[in-house]
């Protein structure tokens, strides 16, 4: 199977595809981009959100055909050529990463949310971030992450 | 010629002293590279033409195998190799403490989720189809499923030996003592399952001499070598480890699971293969925390003063022994918990069974006590009428206080400060008396199960204490190579160990600790691998003490080569050193006289010379515990918190929704602020869990909910906010008087938390997880 695609703003053309392979499995083994990761596979943890033509999803759960001629954006698209998104500049600055595999997934959904609500209640971040789950931080510091970013971009006017 | 004549420089600029140094809370140096999804995990390799692995496991807890005929599975277009038991060219058991488990099983299964085949495939779904092909013919036998029974002389035997893997007894103190009060409980804990996100994974490179490179997650590089020579029949130095990057650890991957796997693949098709697990695969695949029965009986005074501990404590070790004994004598020797005692008699025990293997998990057999020895706290504290927090004030550990082990504890144990810390932190108001609160702040939240009636409101504490570091007299001790050299003009430092960065941050603290200890800025932590010499287990929060320590021995030696070389090149004529009968001093990058006056600047003394030292640190020998009285010294550091939870119960659905945790800690020295409250709360989180969420569901052998789906673990909407204080009383044993931090936060968690849904309930309230039926089934 054929797949076209644009990835990061980027036109892809993969070819070969097991019919049944996920969006993740293409992005992770085909395209060589593993920012989105393989915790659960099945729609539970969130590590392998990316946006689909704006809609935020679990790659796991999207078969690779699903997406063609789609809009997908990874958080390795996230960053500028110099910069780092603000989203990830509040995650390193606030402590929340550690081992790390959670949070690309994570970086994706906070990005989602404040797009949608630049300036959200704890309640609202709890609930936008329910899908994503941590093991290491308890999540404290994800939510001051979070907290942080929105108030880098509403003062950046980015929001 | 003498250099006594080197003009000293002047002092033309103001040298700055090192930023990112210890006790500030720096970033990790990792961290861009997550946040921008380009950090290199175990799961994330690739190498040209590498096959994928998949792995045929029982679906039975305990069978006899009469056959596996492995034909099927070779005719799948695609397959490389398929491997069985015969294929392992060394030993065909391998284990931590015990050798007892099969690398793939011959002649018996004992438990669910055993590994019986391999395979290579071009695809990871056609290596999978072709380990379903494979047939195997089994002689379905019972399980063996109750430790109870397993050890009770009339089950039958499933290794040589018994099913008693390790009996610690404790006898400390007069025994035949009596008490005005008894106290008896019977309390259990579910089987936790580690369930770190990131899955067992790893690429193994087949090497053109004949050994293998291995880039894999792993908590202990050296380990996993000594087991993977003996299984592959390699010499260790032919078994070369790469730590890939590490989705969490928190013990799960102490043991082997996919290392051996992956290599007798490699080796067999000369070609790379990558393994990731499955989520349902990694619940297979590596060990849990032991379930456990506990009964306790305390005698105490009228006044609240205990007098004697008895306990008999039966933890479930599974199919095989993993870290079992350690586990056993852990929940032993912290069976009374953080306070004194005149009289204990421990015994504890773990058996072999048919259910899944278990071993270490963080805390490591002090949880399951804790939450006994706290649950029989708050009876007594009811018993008597007295306030919990007095009772266990009146009996709280200090400095210079045994163990039941008969150990002295020799340096802080600020526990009654714990205690009135906690005390006095301010209390959350009522939701339901918060302006404009949101449903979602009830139990049951967002799915609407209840408006505020029903709901009561329950606050408890509870402490928690456990060893930092290996035990019983193992020889535990970590190696770091460091080495400073002049690149473009400046200084840097290159810090290399073999320790297994988790997640929590020793990559950042080995940085800290060179920058610190030699006042040079540039600090390049190199990549963990076995070309140095073992650094230990990231096991037992004992990274930061060993491995830190290492560091700081070897970054000694450094500077003390380079004054060494200054007074050569120098000459110990100096003026301001006859002055000051001093030696030169490294400060801030320099080299100065003991006036603290410029000598040099590092570059000009060093200039194209390495000075490079390898250094082992050890903490102070602990000694093994008299196999009869269960006395001795055998630990070099206890660690305390304590920890309050306050929590609404729907009483009317038994959903429990956990509303703040509150913590006190003691963590000697705060090397890092920031990592250490985010290991407070990742630690306070996986207590959440034990306590009312996360339990492996074991049926006649059987796991029931091997998924993300059906074994729950805390999501951010679970999670309350935690109110930390971190205490600093340094331990003058430890490097920088630093106390493990990794583990404390996790044990009293759980008790707090069954103690504040008894407060809200009046339930008795004896396993863990509580789950909903245990409170509306008795309400």
């Amino acid at each position: 199977m054929r797949l076209t695609c644009t990835v990061n703003g980027k036109t892809e053309v993969i070819d070969d595809i097991w019919p049944g392979e996920s969006l993740l499995y293409v992005l992770r083994e085909r395209m060589g981009l593993p920012g989105a990761k393989n915790a659960c596979e099945q729609g539970e943890c969130g590590s392998c959100s990316v946006h689909i033509d704006g809609v935020l999803v679990c790659a796991c759960l999207v078969a690779a055909g699903q997406v063609e001629g789609a809009q997908i954006q990874t958080v390795e698209g996230l960053a500028g050529a110099t910069e780092l998104h603000p989203v990830q500049q509040a995650y390193l600055d606030a402590g929340a990463v550690q081992c790390g595999f959670c949070t690309p997934g994570l970086i994706v959904a906070t990005v989602d949310l404040l797009d949608k609500n630049s300036d959200p209640t704890d309640n609202e971040i709890r609930e936008a971030l329910a899908g994503n789950l941590c093991r290491c931080t308890g999540y404290a510091k994800i939510l001051d992450a979070v907290r942080l970013a929105a108030a880098r971009l509403e003062k950046t006017g980015k929001a | 010629m003498s250099n006594s004549t080197l003009p000293t420089k002047q002092r033309d600029h103001i040298s700055t002293p090192v930023s990112a140094g210890l006790g500030e809370s720096v970033a990790r140096p990792d961290g861009t590279l997550k946040v921008t999804g380009d950090f290199a995990f175990s799961s994330d390799l690739w190498a040209e033409g590498m096959l994928w692995a998949s792995t045929l496991r029982s679906p039975h807890p305990h069978a006899r195998i009469k056959s596996i005929n492995i034909a099927p599975a070779l005719k799948i277009n695609g397959v490389s190799a398929v491997l069985t038991h015969d294929d392992v060219p060394g030993a065909k058991l391998y284990g931590l403490e015990i050798i007892d488990q099969p690398v793939l099983a011959f002649d018996t299964i004992r438990f669910h989720g055993e590994a019986i085949a391999i395979v290579a495939a071009d695809h990871p779904e056609t290596a999978k189809r072709a380990a379903q092909a494979i047939i195997v013919e089994y002689e379905i036998l019972e399980p063996v499923i109750d430790p109870d029974f397993a050890i009770s002389g009339k089950a039958p035997v499933i290794h040589t030996g018994g099913n008693i893997t390790r009996h610690v007894p404790i006898l400390f103190g007069p025994q035949d003592l009596t008490a005005d009060v008894v106290v008896k409980g019977e309390y259990e804990v579910g089987m936790q399952d580690q369930a770190p996100l990131g899955p067992e994974s790893g690429l193994a490179i087949p090497a053109e001499d004949g050994g293998i490179d291995l880039y894999l997650s792993t908590q202990w590089l050296h380990v996993d070598r000594g087991q993977l020579a003996t299984v592959l029949g390699l010499p260790p130095e032919k078994v070369r480890l790469t730590l890939a990057g590490v989705g969490g650890a928190f013990g799960a991957r102490e043991d082997l699971s996919m290392q051996a796997h992956v290599s007798l693949l490699a080796m067999r098709t000369g070609k790379p293969v990558k393994i990731v697990y499955s989520r349902e695969e990694s619940f297979f695949g590596h060990v849990h925390r032991h379930p456990g029965k506990l009964r306790y009986e305390h005698g105490v005074t009228k006044e609240g003063k205990l007098v004697y501990v008895k306990a008999t404590i039966v933890l479930d070790g599974g199919a095989y022994a993993s870290s079992s004994p350690a586990v056993c004598a852990n929940a032993a020797c912290f069976a009374v918990g953080p306070y004194e005692v005149e009289s204990a008699t421990i015994n504890s025990y773990v058996a072999y069974t048919n259910n899944p293997p278990c071993g270490a998990m963080r805390g490591f057999g002090a949880v399951q006590t804790a939450f006994a020895y706290e649950s029989q706290m708050d009876k007594i504290a009811e018993v008597l009428g007295m306030d919990p927090i007095d009772l266990r004030l009146k009996n709280a550990m200090s400095r210079n206080s045994l163990m039941p082990t008969g150990q002295p504890i020799d340096s802080a144990a600020p526990v009654a400060e714990i205690l009135e810390k906690l005390r006095a932190m301010p209390l959350p108001p009522l939701t339901s008396t918060t302006e404009g609160f949101d449903i979602i702040e009830l139990p049951g939240g967002a799915s609407n199960a209840t408006h505020g009636e029903g709901v009561r409101r329950g606050i408890g504490y509870a402490l928690g204490v456990k060893n930092v570091g290996f035990s019983e007299g193992f020889d535990d001790y970590s190696t770091a190579k460091v080495s400073l050299q002049i690149i473009n003009g400046e200084p840097v430092v290159e810090v290399h160990t073999a320790a297994a960065e988790v997640g929590q941050g020793l990559v950042t603290l080995k940085g800290q600790i060179a920058r610190t200890e030699l006042g040079v800025q540039r600090v390049v932590v190199h990549v963990s691998d076995t070309q140095v010499g073992s650094a230990g287990s990231t096991s037992a929060s004992r990274q930061s003490y060993v491995t830190g320590g290492a560091v700081m021995t070897a970054c000694k030696a450094v500077r003390d080569e380079i004054l060494l070389f200054a007074m050569e090149k120098l000459g110990h004529l100096h003026p301001h050193l006859l002055h000051f009968r001093a030696t030169y001093l490294l400060v801030d990058g320099e080299i100065r006289d003991g006036n603290g006056t410029l000598v040099s600047s590092l570059a000009d003394l060093v200039q194209d010379r390495i000075f490079e030292c390898t250094r082992e640190y050890r903490h102070r020998p602990t000694t093994p515990i008299d196999p009869i009285t269960g006395q001795g010294l055998p630990h070099t550091q206890f660690a305390f918190a304590g920890h309050r939870a306050v929590v609404d119960v729907d009483i009317e659905t038994g959903l429990v929704k956990v509303i703040e945790m509150a913590t006190v800690q003691d963590v000697g020295k705060a090397l890092n602020p920031q990592a250490i409250e985010g290991q407070i709360e990742g630690g306070t989180a996986q207590g959440l869990g034990l306590a009312i969420l996360e339990e492996i569901q074991v049926v006649n052998g059987k796991v029931k909910n091997p998924s993300f789906t059906d074994y729950l673990i805390p999501t951010v909407l679970d999670m309350p906010p935690v109110r930390s204080i971190i205490l600093e009383y340094a331990d003058e044993h430890a490097p920088y008087g630093l106390r493990g931090v990794g583990e404390a936060p996790t044990i009293s968690s759980t008790p707090a938390i069954v103690s504040a849904i008894r407060a809200a309930t009046g339930l008795a309230l004896t396993r863990v997880p509580v789950r909903p039926e245990h409170i509306t089934s008795t309400m």
